[in-house]
């Protein structure tokens, strides 16, 4: 077949049909796979939920209560968890700008009396191999079961009780204040959801 | 083309004389970025595997359609759909994946591997060649990122595809998982790799 010619019109009329195309199939795809997307999401949620609750049996993704942060662009979620009516902890997301590369985000789970029960890491952009360690069991294991009330969710150096990450203070630092600000959020809410009749 | 493309030499030249990686230095930003795990090096060069072979085929397909002026907005259109197409799969199915690859999922957009060969060999040989040609480069991109993947984290995190073989307490050369680590890794193994297919050849 021999080549269009490169006149005006045939052009416009190409790029046109390519990129209409191009829409169309992309929207459909869009379709197909919104669904998925929004399950992958759910399930992301869930398996965090389902680390650092203890056992449950209502719905916390349901029951979430969202708060506006005022000065983060994020919201915060807190999902209560209940064993038959009686609230057995609550799982609280942390968010802190102030990471190496960007955004951490915790997802922090309290038992009643406000002891952390373990931390999931949601999000991060820390540097792979030093910032990264944060999701690993050794620096994890410093925060169980200790209350931020009494134990400071700071790092050594800045006089607090957090072992820093080597090589990764900035990181550690992001961590601490997103587990700080997690905490925060459970106090002042903590009336309301263990209160409230089901 | 006059005379018909030896399709073994075809697919070969992707892999080891023309490689993308190792030989001709294409698509460095990818290379570079995400090679810190292999198996985020096997990832992007899968991913890049499809964009590159989807847009082979279709470009190949409708380049007697194209006028010759307007060919790079028409292949860029091409290559950016495929490219959105792999960004909302994987999200909604690897998810794990599409969290590791972050920006440079719609980076592959820009990766002059596949323009180039949509523009050098798709849009001037017919759609078996073209397929075989992506086939091959796709492999040869693969190949070249798992291995510097492979290099990187096992110098670096002393693990292979997640399996750790030395305790997490170990310290090991964290260069390597940093981007400069990415650089020396990238030189030392297109040095060995041309080395070894000169000798080949």
């Amino acid at each position: 077949m021999k080549k269009k010619e490169s006149t005006l019109f045939n052009m416009v009329v190409v790029l046109l049909i390519i990129t209409l195309v191009a829409g169309f199939s992309l929207g459909y795809v869009n379709d197909l796979t919104l669904e998925p997307k929004a399950r992958a999401r759910l399930a992301r949620v869930e398996k965090a939920l389902g680390a650092v609750l203890p056992q449950f049996n209502n719905k916390p993704v349901v029951e979430v209560i969202r708060l506006k942060q005022k000065e983060l662009r994020d919201s915060t979620s807190i999902y209560p968890a209940y064993m038959d009516s009686t609230f057995v902890g609550a799982a609280v997301t942390g968010y802190s700008e102030k990471g190496y590369s960007g955004i951490v985000r915790l997802m922090v789970g309290f038992s009643p009396d406000g002891h952390i029960r373990d931390i999931v890491v949601l999000e991060q952009k820390e540097t792979p191999g030093l910032g990264t360690k944060m999701k690993g069991e050794k620096f994890l294991r410093q925060f169980r079961d200790k209350n931020p009330e009494t134990f400071d969710l700071k790092v050594k150096k800045d006089g607090g009780d957090v072992d820093a990450l080597a090589g990764a203070t900035i990181s550690t630092r992001a961590f601490s204040e997103a587990a700080q600000q997690a905490f925060d959020s459970f106090l002042t809410n903590k009336n309301s959801i263990t209160n409230s009749k089901r | 083309m006059a005379k018909p493309i030896d399709q073994k030499q075809n697919f070969l030249k992707g892999l080891i004389k023309e490689n993308p990686v190792f030989v001709m230095l294409l698509g460095m930003c990818p290379t570079l970025g995400v090679t810190s795990s292999a198996f985020n090096g096997l990832g992007m060069g899968v991913a890049t595997l499809f964009v590159l072979l989807m847009s082979n085929i279709v470009v190949s397909l409708i380049k007697s359609q194209i006028p010759n002026k307007v060919r790079i907005p028409a292949f860029i259109v091409i290559i950016a759909s495929f490219v959105t197409v792999v960004e909302m799969v994987l999200e909604a199915y690897i998810p794990f994946l599409y969290e590791q690859l972050g920006i440079f999922i719609p980076l592959i957009v820009v990766n002059c591997l596949i323009l180039g060969r949509a523009e050098a060999f798709a849009s001037k040989n017919d759609l078996a060649s073209s397929v075989v040609d992506a086939v091959g480069m796709g492999l040869g991109f693969v190949i070249a990122l798992t291995v510097l993947g492979a290099t990187r984290e096992i110098l670096g995190n002393g693990s292979l595809f997640e399996f750790r073989f030395v305790s997490e307490e170990a310290n090991t050369l964290i260069l390597f998982i940093l981007p400069p680590g990415a650089f020396i890794a990238l030189a030392y193994l297109a040095i060995l790799f041309n080395r070894l297919t000169q000798k080949v050849a």
